[in-house]
Protein backbone atom coordinates (compact mmCIF):
# COMPACT_ATOMS: atom_id res chain seq x y z
CA UNK A 1 0.00 0.00 0.00
CA UNK A 2 2.99 2.82 1.06
CA UNK A 3 4.82 1.50 -1.80
CA UNK A 4 1.74 2.40 -4.13
CA UNK A 5 1.06 5.48 -2.71
CA UNK A 6 4.91 5.99 -3.35
CA UNK A 7 4.87 5.02 -6.72
CA UNK A 8 1.63 7.13 -7.48
CA UNK A 9 3.39 10.48 -5.73
CA UNK A 10 6.43 9.99 -8.10
CA UNK A 11 4.63 9.31 -11.11
CA UNK A 12 2.50 12.40 -10.52
CA UNK A 13 5.52 14.93 -9.81
CA UNK A 14 7.70 13.34 -13.30
CA UNK A 15 4.15 14.33 -15.19
CA UNK A 16 4.03 17.90 -13.47
CA UNK A 17 7.64 18.35 -14.25
CA UNK A 18 7.22 17.21 -17.62
CA UNK A 19 3.93 19.27 -18.66
CA UNK A 20 5.72 22.75 -16.58
CA UNK A 21 9.11 22.06 -18.96
CA UNK A 22 7.38 21.19 -21.64
CA UNK A 23 5.10 24.64 -21.52
CA UNK A 24 8.39 27.08 -20.37
CA UNK A 25 10.28 25.53 -23.28
CA UNK A 26 7.48 26.09 -25.91
CA UNK A 27 7.31 29.70 -24.38
CA UNK A 28 10.88 30.48 -24.22
CA UNK A 29 11.30 29.28 -27.88
CA UNK A 30 8.52 31.51 -28.90
CA UNK A 31 10.06 34.49 -27.17
CA UNK A 32 13.97 33.42 -28.14
CA UNK A 33 12.58 33.61 -32.07
CA UNK A 34 10.59 36.44 -32.05
CA UNK A 35 13.51 38.64 -30.30
CA UNK A 36 16.01 36.58 -32.08
CA UNK A 37 14.96 37.76 -35.69
CA UNK A 38 13.15 40.95 -34.70
CA UNK A 39 14.97 42.85 -32.27
CA UNK A 40 17.49 43.83 -35.38
CA UNK A 41 14.53 45.00 -37.27
CA UNK A 42 13.17 46.79 -34.54
CA UNK A 43 14.47 50.56 -35.26
CA UNK A 44 13.46 53.90 -34.11
CA UNK A 45 12.35 54.25 -37.94
CA UNK A 46 10.11 51.20 -37.73
CA UNK A 47 7.88 52.28 -34.84
CA UNK A 48 7.34 56.22 -35.61
CA UNK A 49 6.84 56.33 -39.31
CA UNK A 50 4.12 54.58 -41.60
CA UNK A 51 5.08 53.23 -44.57
CA UNK A 52 6.30 54.94 -47.41
CA UNK A 53 6.34 53.51 -50.82
CA UNK A 54 8.11 50.33 -51.50
CA UNK A 55 7.94 49.72 -48.12
CA UNK A 56 6.31 45.94 -48.68
CA UNK A 57 9.18 45.22 -50.94
CA UNK A 58 12.29 46.33 -47.92
CA UNK A 59 12.32 49.66 -48.54
CA UNK A 60 11.62 52.71 -45.71
CA UNK A 61 9.02 53.35 -43.78
CA UNK A 62 7.49 51.91 -40.25
CA UNK A 63 4.05 50.38 -38.58
CA UNK A 64 3.27 53.42 -36.88
CA UNK A 65 -0.41 53.25 -38.91
CA UNK A 66 -0.53 49.67 -37.37
CA UNK A 67 0.32 50.12 -33.57
CA UNK A 68 -1.92 53.20 -33.39
CA UNK A 69 -4.78 51.78 -35.24
CA UNK A 70 -4.35 48.24 -33.08
CA UNK A 71 -4.47 50.73 -29.64
CA UNK A 72 -7.39 52.25 -31.50
CA UNK A 73 -9.47 49.56 -31.99
CA UNK A 74 -8.63 47.58 -29.24
CA UNK A 75 -8.61 50.26 -26.09
CA UNK A 76 -12.27 51.16 -28.13
CA UNK A 77 -13.45 47.87 -28.21
CA UNK A 78 -12.65 47.16 -24.68
CA UNK A 79 -13.88 49.88 -23.37
CA UNK A 80 -17.50 49.14 -24.99
CA UNK A 81 -17.30 45.28 -24.30
CA UNK A 82 -16.54 46.74 -20.46
CA UNK A 83 -18.98 48.96 -20.70
CA UNK A 84 -21.97 46.42 -21.95
CA UNK A 85 -20.28 43.22 -20.01
CA UNK A 86 -20.28 44.75 -16.63
CA UNK A 87 -24.08 45.58 -16.15
CA UNK A 88 -24.65 41.62 -17.57
CA UNK A 89 -21.89 40.13 -15.51
CA UNK A 90 -23.39 41.99 -12.13
CA UNK A 91 -26.98 41.12 -13.47
CA UNK A 92 -26.33 37.83 -13.38
CA UNK A 93 -24.89 37.47 -9.82
CA UNK A 94 -27.06 39.57 -8.19
CA UNK A 95 -30.06 40.25 -9.59
CA UNK A 96 -30.61 37.13 -10.97
CA UNK A 97 -29.23 35.45 -7.69
CA UNK A 98 -32.60 33.29 -7.69
CA UNK A 99 -32.93 32.43 -11.20
CA UNK A 100 -30.45 30.14 -11.18
CA UNK A 101 -31.24 28.27 -14.23
CA UNK A 102 -31.70 31.02 -16.09
CA UNK A 103 -27.91 32.20 -14.88
CA UNK A 104 -26.69 28.77 -16.19
CA UNK A 105 -28.18 29.04 -19.03
CA UNK A 106 -26.49 32.55 -19.95
CA UNK A 107 -23.59 31.70 -18.96
CA UNK A 108 -23.61 28.07 -21.33
CA UNK A 109 -24.47 30.31 -24.39
CA UNK A 110 -21.92 32.88 -23.53
CA UNK A 111 -19.37 29.83 -23.43
CA UNK A 112 -20.62 28.79 -26.64
CA UNK A 113 -19.97 32.19 -27.98
CA UNK A 114 -16.43 32.40 -26.44
CA UNK A 115 -15.76 28.92 -28.40
CA UNK A 116 -16.58 30.45 -31.93
CA UNK A 117 -13.89 31.19 -34.13
CA UNK A 118 -12.84 34.93 -34.42
CA UNK A 119 -13.38 34.56 -38.44
CA UNK A 120 -16.99 33.92 -38.04
CA UNK A 121 -17.13 37.31 -35.91
CA UNK A 122 -15.47 39.02 -38.74
CA UNK A 123 -17.51 37.27 -41.51
CA UNK A 124 -20.49 37.94 -39.15
CA UNK A 125 -19.34 41.90 -39.24
CA UNK A 126 -18.70 41.61 -42.75
CA UNK A 127 -21.94 40.85 -43.49
CA UNK A 128 -24.09 43.46 -41.36
CA UNK A 129 -21.40 46.23 -42.94
CA UNK A 130 -22.78 45.06 -46.57
CA UNK A 131 -26.87 45.16 -45.21
CA UNK A 132 -25.86 49.04 -43.91
CA UNK A 133 -23.50 49.80 -46.91
CA UNK A 134 -20.56 50.47 -44.80
CA UNK A 135 -17.05 49.90 -46.54
CA UNK A 136 -14.56 48.72 -43.99
CA UNK A 137 -13.41 50.81 -41.31
CA UNK A 138 -12.28 51.54 -37.68
CA UNK A 139 -15.77 51.39 -36.57
CA UNK A 140 -16.67 48.28 -38.52
CA UNK A 141 -13.54 46.89 -36.96
CA UNK A 142 -14.57 47.54 -33.05
CA UNK A 143 -18.07 47.07 -33.70
CA UNK A 144 -16.82 43.52 -35.19
CA UNK A 145 -14.18 42.70 -32.06
CA UNK A 146 -16.21 44.19 -29.07
CA UNK A 147 -19.02 41.79 -30.03
CA UNK A 148 -15.83 39.17 -30.30
CA UNK A 149 -14.49 39.95 -26.94
CA UNK A 150 -18.36 40.60 -24.79
CA UNK A 151 -18.29 37.02 -24.26
CA UNK A 152 -14.45 36.77 -22.85
CA UNK A 153 -15.34 39.91 -20.51
CA UNK A 154 -18.29 38.88 -19.24
CA UNK A 155 -17.33 35.36 -18.22
CA UNK A 156 -14.27 36.47 -16.79
CA UNK A 157 -15.98 39.10 -14.56
CA UNK A 158 -18.46 36.30 -13.68
CA UNK A 159 -16.07 34.35 -12.51
CA UNK A 160 -14.74 36.52 -9.74
CA UNK A 161 -18.23 37.70 -8.97
CA UNK A 162 -19.14 34.25 -8.71
CA UNK A 163 -16.28 33.64 -5.79
CA UNK A 164 -17.97 36.60 -3.69
CA UNK A 165 -19.50 34.87 -0.36
CA UNK A 166 -22.85 34.73 0.01
CA UNK A 167 -22.75 35.60 3.12
CA UNK A 168 -21.33 39.02 1.75
CA UNK A 169 -24.90 39.84 -0.40
CA UNK A 170 -26.87 38.50 2.78
CA UNK A 171 -25.34 41.35 5.35
CA UNK A 172 -25.73 44.32 2.47
CA UNK A 173 -29.15 43.41 1.86
CA UNK A 174 -29.92 43.55 5.89
CA UNK A 175 -28.38 46.89 5.64
CA UNK A 176 -31.43 47.53 3.51
CA UNK A 177 -29.37 47.72 0.13
CA UNK A 178 -30.91 47.22 -3.20
CA UNK A 179 -29.29 45.02 -6.12
CA UNK A 180 -28.09 48.04 -7.82
CA UNK A 181 -26.34 49.25 -4.48
CA UNK A 182 -24.66 45.28 -3.89
CA UNK A 183 -23.73 45.76 -7.72
CA UNK A 184 -21.75 49.17 -7.77
CA UNK A 185 -21.06 49.89 -4.69
CA UNK A 186 -20.13 46.26 -2.82
CA UNK A 187 -19.70 43.65 -5.28
CA UNK A 188 -17.24 46.16 -7.98
CA UNK A 189 -15.12 46.95 -4.81
CA UNK A 190 -14.57 43.52 -3.55
CA UNK A 191 -13.46 42.28 -6.73
CA UNK A 192 -12.04 45.23 -8.23
CA UNK A 193 -8.66 43.63 -8.85
CA UNK A 194 -10.33 40.59 -11.20
CA UNK A 195 -12.40 42.70 -13.01
CA UNK A 196 -8.70 44.63 -14.13
CA UNK A 197 -7.66 41.00 -14.74
CA UNK A 198 -10.26 40.61 -17.12
CA UNK A 199 -10.14 43.99 -19.10
CA UNK A 200 -6.63 42.86 -19.96
CA UNK A 201 -7.62 39.15 -21.13
CA UNK A 202 -10.29 40.98 -23.36
CA UNK A 203 -7.59 43.64 -24.56
CA UNK A 204 -5.07 41.24 -25.12
CA UNK A 205 -7.54 38.98 -27.18
CA UNK A 206 -9.01 42.51 -29.26
CA UNK A 207 -5.14 43.48 -30.06
CA UNK A 208 -3.86 40.05 -31.07
CA UNK A 209 -6.93 38.82 -32.98
CA UNK A 210 -6.39 39.24 -36.73
CA UNK A 211 -8.75 37.13 -38.43
CA UNK A 212 -12.41 39.66 -36.81
CA UNK A 213 -10.29 42.48 -38.64
CA UNK A 214 -9.52 40.95 -42.06
CA UNK A 215 -12.94 41.52 -43.79
CA UNK A 216 -13.64 44.35 -41.47
CA UNK A 217 -11.22 46.87 -40.83
CA UNK A 218 -9.40 47.07 -44.46
CA UNK A 219 -5.85 48.01 -44.30
CA UNK A 220 -4.32 51.25 -44.94
CA UNK A 221 -0.64 52.93 -44.56
CA UNK A 222 -2.46 55.60 -43.17
CA UNK A 223 -3.08 56.63 -39.45
CA UNK A 224 -6.87 56.73 -39.56
CA UNK A 225 -8.32 60.26 -38.71
CA UNK A 226 -12.13 59.23 -38.70
CA UNK A 227 -14.33 56.02 -37.35
CA UNK A 228 -15.09 55.42 -41.46
CA UNK A 229 -11.76 55.74 -42.10
CA UNK A 230 -10.05 51.85 -42.95
CA UNK A 231 -7.52 51.15 -39.94
CA UNK A 232 -4.30 48.97 -40.47
CA UNK A 233 -3.91 46.61 -37.25
CA UNK A 234 -0.66 44.85 -36.17
CA UNK A 235 -1.72 40.87 -36.64
CA UNK A 236 -2.27 41.79 -40.35
CA UNK A 237 0.58 44.01 -40.58
CA UNK A 238 2.36 40.61 -39.48
CA UNK A 239 0.63 38.51 -41.71
CA UNK A 240 1.35 40.82 -44.85
CA UNK A 241 4.96 41.02 -43.76
CA UNK A 242 5.53 37.45 -43.22
CA UNK A 243 4.04 36.40 -46.43
CA UNK A 244 6.59 38.22 -48.55
CA UNK A 245 9.11 36.05 -50.29
CA UNK A 246 12.09 39.13 -49.00
CA UNK A 247 14.11 37.91 -45.87
CA UNK A 248 13.99 41.44 -44.75
CA UNK A 249 10.62 42.16 -44.76
CA UNK A 250 10.12 38.87 -42.95
CA UNK A 251 12.11 40.34 -40.25
CA UNK A 252 10.31 42.84 -39.57
CA UNK A 253 7.14 41.31 -39.06
CA UNK A 254 9.46 39.81 -36.16
CA UNK A 255 10.06 43.17 -35.19
CA UNK A 256 5.65 44.07 -35.61
CA UNK A 257 5.68 40.66 -33.44
CA UNK A 258 7.85 42.04 -30.82
CA UNK A 259 6.04 45.48 -30.44
CA UNK A 260 2.50 44.01 -30.31
CA UNK A 261 4.01 41.46 -27.45
CA UNK A 262 5.43 44.68 -25.76
CA UNK A 263 2.58 46.82 -25.55
CA UNK A 264 0.68 43.58 -24.34
CA UNK A 265 3.39 42.84 -21.70
CA UNK A 266 3.52 46.93 -20.83
CA UNK A 267 -0.66 46.55 -20.06
CA UNK A 268 0.09 43.17 -17.76
CA UNK A 269 2.57 45.19 -15.96
CA UNK A 270 0.24 48.44 -15.42
CA UNK A 271 -2.93 45.92 -14.39
CA UNK A 272 -0.51 44.14 -11.84
CA UNK A 273 0.36 47.25 -10.64
CA UNK A 274 -3.41 48.35 -10.10
CA UNK A 275 -5.43 45.38 -9.08
CA UNK A 276 -2.67 45.49 -6.34
CA UNK A 277 -3.38 49.05 -5.44
CA UNK A 278 -6.97 48.09 -5.10
CA UNK A 279 -6.82 45.25 -3.64
CA UNK A 280 -6.23 46.27 0.16
CA UNK A 281 -10.10 46.43 0.89
CA UNK A 282 -11.08 43.00 -0.48
CA UNK A 283 -12.82 40.81 2.40
CA UNK A 284 -10.84 37.54 2.47
CA UNK A 285 -12.88 34.31 3.04
CA UNK B 1 -48.17 39.41 32.04
CA UNK B 2 -48.60 42.30 29.42
CA UNK B 3 -45.77 41.67 27.26
CA UNK B 4 -46.41 43.60 23.53
CA UNK B 5 -45.24 40.67 20.49
CA UNK B 6 -43.35 42.43 17.84
CA UNK B 7 -42.47 39.42 15.71
CA UNK B 8 -45.61 36.53 15.39
CA UNK B 9 -44.37 33.08 13.29
CA UNK B 10 -47.09 31.10 12.51
CA UNK B 11 -47.40 27.59 10.71
CA UNK B 12 -43.78 28.17 9.51
CA UNK B 13 -42.36 25.82 7.21
CA UNK B 14 -39.52 25.46 4.88
CA UNK B 15 -37.88 23.07 2.34
CA UNK B 16 -35.26 22.19 0.88
CA UNK B 17 -35.89 19.71 -2.30
CA UNK B 18 -37.86 17.27 -0.13
CA UNK B 19 -35.65 17.59 2.97
CA UNK B 20 -37.85 19.30 5.88
CA UNK B 21 -35.78 22.06 7.22
CA UNK B 22 -38.28 24.18 9.36
CA UNK B 23 -40.96 22.35 10.91
CA UNK B 24 -44.38 24.24 12.07
CA UNK B 25 -42.76 26.72 13.49
CA UNK B 26 -44.80 28.95 15.53
CA UNK B 27 -43.33 31.32 18.00
CA UNK B 28 -44.30 34.92 19.80
CA UNK B 29 -41.07 36.92 20.07
CA UNK B 30 -41.86 39.70 22.83
CA UNK B 31 -40.67 43.04 22.26
CA UNK B 32 -37.36 44.84 24.02
CA UNK B 33 -36.36 41.70 25.33
CA UNK B 34 -33.74 38.99 24.76
CA UNK B 35 -35.36 35.70 22.98
CA UNK B 36 -32.42 33.30 23.09
CA UNK B 37 -32.66 30.33 20.35
CA UNK B 38 -30.62 27.55 21.93
CA UNK B 39 -30.50 24.16 19.96
CA UNK B 40 -27.90 21.95 18.53
CA UNK B 41 -26.05 22.63 15.35
CA UNK B 42 -27.71 22.25 12.12
CA UNK B 43 -31.40 22.33 13.68
CA UNK B 44 -32.14 25.30 11.65
CA UNK B 45 -31.29 28.70 13.80
CA UNK B 46 -29.83 30.19 11.48
CA UNK B 47 -31.98 29.18 9.00
CA UNK B 48 -34.67 30.21 11.15
CA UNK B 49 -33.52 33.94 11.20
CA UNK B 50 -33.12 34.07 7.60
CA UNK B 51 -36.60 33.86 7.08
CA UNK B 52 -37.14 36.86 9.37
CA UNK B 53 -35.49 39.28 7.17
CA UNK B 54 -36.43 37.12 4.48
CA UNK B 55 -33.04 36.68 3.02
CA UNK B 56 -34.01 33.05 2.25
CA UNK B 57 -35.07 34.50 -1.09
CA UNK B 58 -31.84 34.41 -2.05
CA UNK B 59 -31.90 30.83 -2.34
CA UNK B 60 -34.19 29.51 -4.68
CA UNK B 61 -34.14 26.03 -3.76
CA UNK B 62 -35.62 26.98 -0.63
CA UNK B 63 -39.70 27.18 0.00
CA UNK B 64 -41.36 29.04 2.14
CA UNK B 65 -44.67 28.69 3.85
CA UNK B 66 -46.64 30.17 6.54
CA UNK B 67 -46.93 33.47 7.74
CA UNK B 68 -44.29 35.94 9.89
CA UNK B 69 -45.95 39.06 11.47
CA UNK B 70 -43.94 41.57 11.74
CA UNK B 71 -45.76 44.72 14.02
CA UNK B 72 -48.70 44.71 11.18
CA UNK B 73 -46.79 43.31 7.98
CA UNK B 74 -47.26 40.07 6.92
CA UNK B 75 -43.74 40.36 5.96
CA UNK B 76 -43.35 36.74 3.54
CA UNK B 77 -46.74 38.03 1.51
CA UNK B 78 -46.38 41.33 2.15
CA UNK B 79 -46.82 44.36 -1.05
CA UNK B 80 -43.90 46.91 1.01
CA UNK B 81 -40.33 46.88 -0.39
CA UNK B 82 -38.50 44.21 1.09
CA UNK B 83 -35.32 46.85 1.42
CA UNK B 84 -37.54 48.57 4.00
CA UNK B 85 -38.47 45.89 5.91
CA UNK B 86 -35.20 44.51 6.23
CA UNK B 87 -33.71 47.64 7.43
CA UNK B 88 -35.98 47.50 10.14
CA UNK B 89 -33.85 44.36 11.11
CA UNK B 90 -30.12 44.52 12.37
CA UNK B 91 -28.51 40.97 11.16
CA UNK B 92 -25.38 39.73 13.08
CA UNK B 93 -24.35 36.88 11.31
CA UNK B 94 -22.62 33.79 12.09
CA UNK B 95 -19.55 34.69 10.24
CA UNK B 96 -18.73 38.48 10.16
CA UNK B 97 -18.79 39.79 6.39
CA UNK B 98 -17.43 43.62 6.55
CA UNK B 99 -17.98 45.36 3.66
CA UNK B 100 -14.94 45.84 1.37
CA UNK B 101 -14.10 49.33 2.35
CA UNK B 102 -12.77 50.79 5.16
CA UNK B 103 -14.14 51.17 9.06
CA UNK B 104 -15.63 54.30 8.59
CA UNK B 105 -17.90 53.53 5.52
CA UNK B 106 -18.54 50.19 6.74
CA UNK B 107 -20.53 51.93 9.43
CA UNK B 108 -21.77 55.67 7.30
CA UNK B 109 -22.79 52.86 4.36
CA UNK B 110 -26.26 51.90 5.52
CA UNK B 111 -26.46 56.08 6.49
CA UNK B 112 -25.65 56.71 2.85
CA UNK B 113 -27.78 54.50 1.41
CA UNK B 114 -30.92 55.85 3.32
CA UNK B 115 -29.88 59.17 1.93
CA UNK B 116 -28.20 60.45 4.86
CA UNK B 117 -25.09 61.84 3.31
CA UNK B 118 -23.62 65.14 5.40
CA UNK B 119 -20.17 64.44 6.34
CA UNK B 120 -20.51 65.95 10.01
CA UNK B 121 -23.67 64.05 10.71
CA UNK B 122 -22.15 60.90 9.27
CA UNK B 123 -18.70 61.57 11.64
CA UNK B 124 -21.22 61.97 14.86
CA UNK B 125 -23.09 58.66 13.84
CA UNK B 126 -20.01 56.64 13.02
CA UNK B 127 -18.32 57.39 16.56
CA UNK B 128 -21.50 56.77 18.74
CA UNK B 129 -22.30 53.27 17.04
CA UNK B 130 -18.11 52.47 17.18
CA UNK B 131 -19.11 53.39 20.77
CA UNK B 132 -21.83 51.16 21.59
CA UNK B 133 -20.51 48.05 19.93
CA UNK B 134 -17.24 48.45 22.18
CA UNK B 135 -14.90 49.16 19.22
CA UNK B 136 -14.20 52.77 19.28
CA UNK B 137 -11.36 53.03 21.26
CA UNK B 138 -9.19 50.47 19.29
CA UNK B 139 -10.15 52.05 15.92
CA UNK B 140 -10.58 55.41 16.21
CA UNK B 141 -7.48 56.38 15.34
CA UNK B 142 -7.33 53.75 12.27
CA UNK B 143 -11.05 54.75 10.63
CA UNK B 144 -9.35 54.90 6.85
CA UNK B 145 -7.69 51.38 7.00
CA UNK B 146 -9.83 48.63 5.69
CA UNK B 147 -12.07 46.53 7.54
CA UNK B 148 -10.50 43.50 6.16
CA UNK B 149 -7.24 44.43 8.44
CA UNK B 150 -9.51 43.90 11.86
CA UNK B 151 -9.68 40.35 13.48
CA UNK B 152 -12.58 38.49 13.59
CA UNK B 153 -13.98 39.56 16.77
CA UNK B 154 -13.16 43.33 15.89
CA UNK B 155 -15.18 42.41 13.20
CA UNK B 156 -18.29 41.54 14.83
CA UNK B 157 -18.32 44.29 16.78
CA UNK B 158 -17.78 46.27 13.43
CA UNK B 159 -21.31 44.62 11.88
CA UNK B 160 -22.76 45.60 15.01
CA UNK B 161 -22.42 49.01 14.74
CA UNK B 162 -22.97 48.93 11.11
CA UNK B 163 -26.11 47.02 12.18
CA UNK B 164 -26.93 49.46 15.14
CA UNK B 165 -26.42 52.76 12.78
CA UNK B 166 -29.24 51.76 10.05
CA UNK B 167 -31.29 52.46 13.37
CA UNK B 168 -33.32 48.92 13.59
CA UNK B 169 -36.17 47.72 15.83
CA UNK B 170 -35.00 44.03 15.88
CA UNK B 171 -31.42 42.85 16.25
CA UNK B 172 -30.96 39.25 14.58
CA UNK B 173 -27.37 38.22 16.37
CA UNK B 174 -26.22 34.48 15.08
CA UNK B 175 -23.26 33.81 17.51
CA UNK B 176 -23.27 37.08 17.89
CA UNK B 177 -20.04 36.32 20.62
CA UNK B 178 -18.24 33.39 18.60
CA UNK B 179 -15.22 34.79 18.04
CA UNK B 180 -14.73 36.60 20.86
CA UNK B 181 -12.71 36.45 24.22
CA UNK B 182 -14.38 35.96 27.02
CA UNK B 183 -13.93 39.59 28.40
CA UNK B 184 -15.15 40.99 25.26
CA UNK B 185 -18.33 38.37 25.05
CA UNK B 186 -19.29 39.84 28.34
CA UNK B 187 -18.71 43.41 27.01
CA UNK B 188 -20.93 42.32 23.98
CA UNK B 189 -23.39 40.82 26.44
CA UNK B 190 -23.80 43.74 28.84
CA UNK B 191 -24.49 45.82 25.66
CA UNK B 192 -27.21 43.42 24.69
CA UNK B 193 -28.98 43.99 27.90
CA UNK B 194 -28.45 47.82 27.17
CA UNK B 195 -30.08 47.72 24.14
CA UNK B 196 -32.92 45.71 24.91
CA UNK B 197 -33.96 49.19 26.00
CA UNK B 198 -34.43 50.16 22.68
CA UNK B 199 -34.52 46.75 20.52
CA UNK B 200 -36.00 43.69 19.92
CA UNK B 201 -33.15 41.00 20.49
CA UNK B 202 -33.28 37.42 18.98
CA UNK B 203 -29.68 35.55 19.85
CA UNK B 204 -28.41 32.37 19.01
CA UNK B 205 -26.09 30.80 21.09
CA UNK B 206 -24.25 27.52 21.65
CA UNK B 207 -23.21 29.07 25.42
CA UNK B 208 -25.52 27.81 27.91
CA UNK B 209 -24.15 30.29 30.36
CA UNK B 210 -24.59 33.08 28.30
CA UNK B 211 -28.09 32.29 27.31
CA UNK B 212 -28.78 31.75 31.29
CA UNK B 213 -27.06 35.42 31.82
CA UNK B 214 -29.17 37.35 29.43
CA UNK B 215 -31.90 35.51 28.20
CA UNK B 216 -35.97 36.58 28.69
CA UNK B 217 -37.10 34.14 27.12
CA UNK B 218 -35.83 31.09 25.44
CA UNK B 219 -36.83 28.70 22.00
CA UNK B 220 -35.03 25.27 22.24
CA UNK B 221 -34.88 23.42 18.73
CA UNK B 222 -34.45 20.12 17.46
CA UNK B 223 -34.09 19.29 13.82
CA UNK B 224 -35.93 21.95 12.46
CA UNK B 225 -38.75 21.87 15.52
CA UNK B 226 -39.36 24.39 18.30
CA UNK B 227 -39.42 21.54 21.25
CA UNK B 228 -39.78 24.11 23.44
CA UNK B 229 -40.40 27.80 24.94
CA UNK B 230 -40.86 30.00 27.36
CA UNK B 231 -39.41 32.24 30.22
CA UNK B 232 -36.19 31.87 30.93
CA UNK B 233 -36.76 30.87 34.13
CA UNK B 234 -39.61 28.23 32.76
CA UNK B 235 -37.02 26.60 30.46
CA UNK B 236 -33.84 26.96 32.36
CA UNK B 237 -35.49 25.88 35.74
CA UNK B 238 -38.42 23.37 34.71
CA UNK B 239 -37.79 22.11 31.14
CA UNK B 240 -41.21 19.69 30.10
CA UNK B 241 -39.27 18.06 27.88
CA UNK B 242 -36.76 15.09 28.10
CA UNK B 243 -34.32 16.42 25.32
CA UNK B 244 -34.54 19.85 26.97
CA UNK B 245 -32.96 18.55 29.92
CA UNK B 246 -30.66 16.38 28.53
CA UNK B 247 -29.32 19.35 26.65
CA UNK B 248 -29.24 21.75 29.44
CA UNK B 249 -27.28 19.07 31.47
CA UNK B 250 -24.74 18.75 28.41
CA UNK B 251 -25.66 14.58 28.66
CA UNK B 252 -27.13 15.44 25.11
CA UNK B 253 -26.14 13.27 22.17
N1 LIG C 1 -28.64 26.65 1.25
C1 LIG C 1 -28.81 25.42 1.80
N2 LIG C 1 -28.84 24.34 1.01
C2 LIG C 1 -29.02 23.11 1.54
N3 LIG C 1 -29.17 22.87 2.84
C3 LIG C 1 -29.13 23.90 3.69
C4 LIG C 1 -28.95 25.24 3.22
N4 LIG C 1 -28.95 26.07 4.28
C5 LIG C 1 -29.13 25.28 5.36
N5 LIG C 1 -29.25 23.98 5.01
C6 LIG C 1 -29.49 22.86 5.93
O1 LIG C 1 -30.48 23.25 6.84
C7 LIG C 1 -30.21 22.72 8.13
C8 LIG C 1 -30.22 23.81 9.16
O2 LIG C 1 -29.11 24.66 8.97
P1 LIG C 1 -28.82 25.92 9.87
O3 LIG C 1 -27.68 26.63 9.29
O4 LIG C 1 -30.09 26.68 10.04
O5 LIG C 1 -28.41 25.24 11.24
P2 LIG C 1 -27.98 25.92 12.60
O6 LIG C 1 -28.97 25.49 13.61
O7 LIG C 1 -27.78 27.36 12.41
O8 LIG C 1 -26.60 25.20 12.91
P3 LIG C 1 -25.26 25.81 13.57
O9 LIG C 1 -25.50 25.85 15.04
O10 LIG C 1 -24.22 24.81 13.22
O11 LIG C 1 -25.02 27.13 12.97
C9 LIG C 1 -28.89 21.99 8.03
O12 LIG C 1 -29.14 20.62 7.91
C10 LIG C 1 -28.28 22.53 6.76
O13 LIG C 1 -27.49 21.56 6.15
MG1 LIG D 1 -26.13 28.60 12.44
Amino acid sequence: MRRLRNIEEKFFRVLMFLSTSIIVIALTLIIVSILYKGLPSLTWEMISQTPKGGFYFGKEGGILNAIIGSLYLALASTILAFLIGLPVALMMNVHLVKHKKLVNAIRFFLDLLWGVPSIVYGAFGFTVMIYFGLKTSLLAGIFTVTLFIIPIMVRGMDEVLKTIPRGLMESALSLGSTSSEISYRIYIRQVISGLITSILLSFGRAIGDAASVLFTTGYTDHIPTALNQPTATLPLAIFFQLSSPIPEVQNRAYASALVLTIIILIISIASRYFSKRYQKNRIKN
Amino acid sequence: MDQKTKITISDLNLHIGKQQILKNINLEIPEKKITVILGPSGCGKTTLLKSLNRLTDLYPEMKVTGNIMIDNDDILHTGEDITRLRQKMGLLSQRPYPLPMNIYNNVAFGLRISGRKKKRFLDKRVEHYLKMANLWDEVKDRLKDPASALSIGQQQRLCLARGLAVDPDIILADEPTSALDPISSEAIEKKFVELKQQYTIVMVTHVLRQARRIADYVVFMYLGEIIEQGTAEEVFDNPKEEITKQYLKGTFN
